[in-house]
């Protein structure tokens, strides 16, 4: 099974892409789509050493719902503070320590943080142990830095790092 | 019916486009200018594609939902660049209004 | 309703286009160039989306789509460039 379909998730999300690309659902399309699927991660599967696995789909859900409203939320909120006028601003630059270890969960959040309201992450620290993250408006750092591992760090470590 | 809702997703998507080019051009420093086209024009760009993709499902035969992937394309490339330009920009020492994040150096790439 | 909506769209979209240039000639930083010319890709695809809208026509897409790979591939090689101060390693 892991020898046939070394990364199933990535297959099916191939299969989904082609049938987005070609914008039509036949039978035709399912089967070529299924096919390209299978093939791309044997072609590539060199630059695919992780194994990702998914333990908690429930939390996942929940976390992209999170992440729907959030993107929402954040572009209102950016929307409104520039409408404002730059003069009210208080920007700053905030170390968030980071809890997780996985190079996909450490991406996923800085992608995340970036997307979400009033942050964007800049920079990793060379033991991936720090992200700095600049907000765009703010009055408590610390606040801030505890939203976000509480919000978006703790469900991503639940969902792809924790063992049980 | 679908005509209101198309116009109000355009008209969003619209003026989030424009707030996002408003911010990179009126905001003061670099670092604050990088929120304004990371989120408010990729959310704009989102609603005018979702328009579009409920448009033509309307007006063609059958379901078109390949804007979708243009859409998907654009969330996920948009904060990527955005953390490669405010890592350059750190590199770079551009200035900034906020104080500057303790320098630590040789970044992880 | 559809057709009062799409001038005033693209009224607003190319008033962000003429923003983002003014960015892109003001500077003034290679960072703030570089971040003009992505947001002129995005606005780009906006323009794009609204032409295919405006005259009912689908072709436009395959258009946006590769402007927004490409516009992201070159974002990404403009930022190594300043980091690295070199494209490929």
């Amino acid at each position: 099974m892991r020898r046939l379909l070394p990364h199933p998730l990535l297959s099916v999300t191939l299969a989904f892409l082609w049938l987005l690309l070609v914008n039509q659902l036949s039978a035709g399309h399912v089967v070529l789509g299924a096919l390209l699927g299978w093939l791309i991660p044997f072609a590539t599967s060199r630059f695919w050493p992780e194994q990702i696995r998914i333990r908690h789909p429930l939390t996942l859900l929940r976390f992209l719902g999170v992440f729907v409203i959030d993107i929402v939320r954040g572009s209102f909120q950016v929307a409104y503070l520039i409408l404002r006028g730059p003069t009210r601003l208080r920007p700053v630059f905030v170390a968030v320590p980071l809890a997780l270890r996985s190079d996909l969960a450490i991406s996923l959040l800085a992608n995340t943080i970036s997307l979400t309201p009033g942050t964007v992450s800049a920079n990793l620290s060379a033991d991936k142990r720090t992200l700095i993250v600049h907000t765009l408006d703010t009055g408590d750092a610390a606040a801030l830095v505890a939203e976000i591992k509480q919000r978006y760090e703790t469900p991503l470590k639940k969902i792809f790092e924790q063992e049980d | 019916m679908i005509d209101i809702l198309l116009s109000v997703l355009i008209l969003t998507g619209a003026i989030f486009t424009f707030i996002g080019s408003l911010g990179l051009a009126r905001l003061a420093d670099f670092y604050t200018r990088l929120h304004g086209p990371t989120k408010a024009t990729t959310l704009g760009v989102g609603c005018l594609l979702i328009a579009s993709a409920l448009y033509f499902s309307m007006h063609d035969e059958g379901v078109s939902l390949h804007e979708v992937l243009v859409t998907l394309f654009l969330f996920i490339t948009a904060p990527v660049s955005a953390h490669l330009l405010a890592k350059a920009a750190l590199h770079l020492k551009v200035r900034s209004i906020a104080a500057m994040p303790p320098d630590n150096d040789a970044p992880a790439d | 309703m559809l057709m009062t909506v799409i001038p005033i769209a693209y009224a607003l979209v190319s008033l962000a286009f003429l923003l983002s240039f003014w960015r892109l000639l003001r500077g003034p930083d290679a960072p703030d160039r570089i971040l003009a010319l992505d947001t002129l890709y995005v606005n780009t695809i906006a323009l794009l989306v609204l032409l295919g809208i405006h005259l009912g026509s689908a072709i436009y897409f395959e258009a946006a789509l590769l402007i927004a790979m490409m516009g992201f591939v070159g974002t990404v090689a403009l930022c190594k460039y300043l980091l690295r101060g070199d494209i490929i390693e």
